[in-house]
């Protein structure tokens, strides 16, 4: 099986608010990376985890289907899960597969946070 | 900022679906003005379901070729899907008829998604299931492999307690059908591998409205003794 070519960071920016920093590609092969990060990000009673596409470098359907686990999981844990930093051809995906409706979006980091 | 690569694998953003020529043969309904739905916006519980089959010694990109231009073929003959007539391309629609028992069904599908070795359907109101389908072959361990992943929920009541008494394996075998015949095209005979996850064991009951779209209830008042005769011919 293919090697996933992507890097997940999390950082704290606030309290209970924790970041996953996003670099490379999300396809099915991030899988196991991907729900790793969140659940790093997801440790002790965070309030919301916020995903960085700034670094997005390219997504596929099944990489799609990752970001609706990934909401589905942050919702049985309780906590939002926000995005910011998607270029416009990845905000017409969302709006496309209408993750949008479920995942608010921003144009960046502050704003997300403020969000929370 | 350059390019992303994936810029043209993805259709363009959609309100409403609109179906271009359809083949001759085709019962075209429940598509026209539909909105697309993915699996957060259906009703029944969210599952993830994975089938695969080794295909051997084939490049990802000719099994990918293969299926995108031979879909129908790999189907069981009770359905049928009319491709585009321009083929499976971002934003293309395509159609469907299938046959279940007494029970007929005219939907269709959007294509979302395609690049070398994967294509990607997105449903429309009124479909059993609201969610994608993604086909796709990569490079196993001992050859090839093909897959058929979908996310999915049902998209209404109706169809949810169709699933749960029986649809959910009917649909199984479908795939498992579809897989099998793939492989044997390829002159493989391995057995089809099936993963089904219950990602989201609720039930969305602000969804239940969509009972209003149900196409197979629709096929029925405006077709209720079948469509002639079967769709295939």
């Amino acid at each position: 099986m293919p090697q996933a070519q992507v890097s997940m960071d999390v950082r704290e920016v606030g309290p209970n608010v924790r970041i996953i920093d996003i670099r490379g590609e999300i396809t099915a092969f991030s899988e196991d990376i991907l729900a790793a990060a969140h659940e790093e990000a997801s440790r002790a009673g965070v309030k919301a985890v916020i995903l960085n596409f700034e670094g997005l470098e390219y997504m596929n359907s099944s990489g799609i289907g990752l970001l609706v686990t990934t909401l589905i999981r942050a919702q049985r844990a309780g906590h939002k899960l926000l995005a910011f930093g998607l270029s416009d051809h990845y905000r017409q995906i969302f709006s496309l597969t209408r993750l949008d409706d479920a995942i608010p979006l921003y144009a960046d980091e502050p704003a997300s946070v403020a969000a929370v | 900022m350059t390019e992303p690569r994936d810029k043209d694998s993805w259709a363009a953003p959609v309100d409403k679906l609109h179906v271009g020529e359809v083949p001759p043969g085709a019962v075209n309904l429940n598509i026209e003005g539909r909105k697309l739905t993915g699996p957060l916006q259906g009703f029944g519980q969210m599952w993830q379901k994975t089938y695969r089959v080794g295909v051997g010694d084939v490049p990802p990109q000719k099994v990918i070729e293969t299926w995108k231009s031979e879909y129908d073929r790999f189907w069981p003959p009770s359905n049928r899907f009319y491709a585009p007539i321009t083929g499976i391309k971002p934003g293309e629609v395509g159609v469907i008829n299938a046959k279940q028992g007494p029970v007929r069904l005219s939907t269709g599908v959007l294509v979302l998604y395609v690049d070398d070795t994967s294509f990607a359907y997105v449903t429309p109101q009124g479909h059993p299931f609201a969610g994608w389908i993604t086909f796709s072959a990569y490079e196993g361990g001992a050859g090839t492999v093909a897959q058929v992943q979908l996310l999915i929920r049902a998209n209404d009541p109706i169809y949810e307690t169709g699933f749960m008494l029986g649809g959910s394996n009917t649909e199984d075998k479908m795939w498992q059908y579809t897989l099998h015949a793939l492989a044997e095209y390829f002159g493989a005979t391995g057995e089809v591998e099936t993963v089904k996850v219950k990602v989201d064991r609720r039930r969305q009951w602000s969804r239940f409205g969509n009972l209003r779209h149900n196409s197979m209830i629709r096929t029925w008042i405006r077709k209720p003794f079948g469509w002639g005769e079967k769709p295939s011919s």
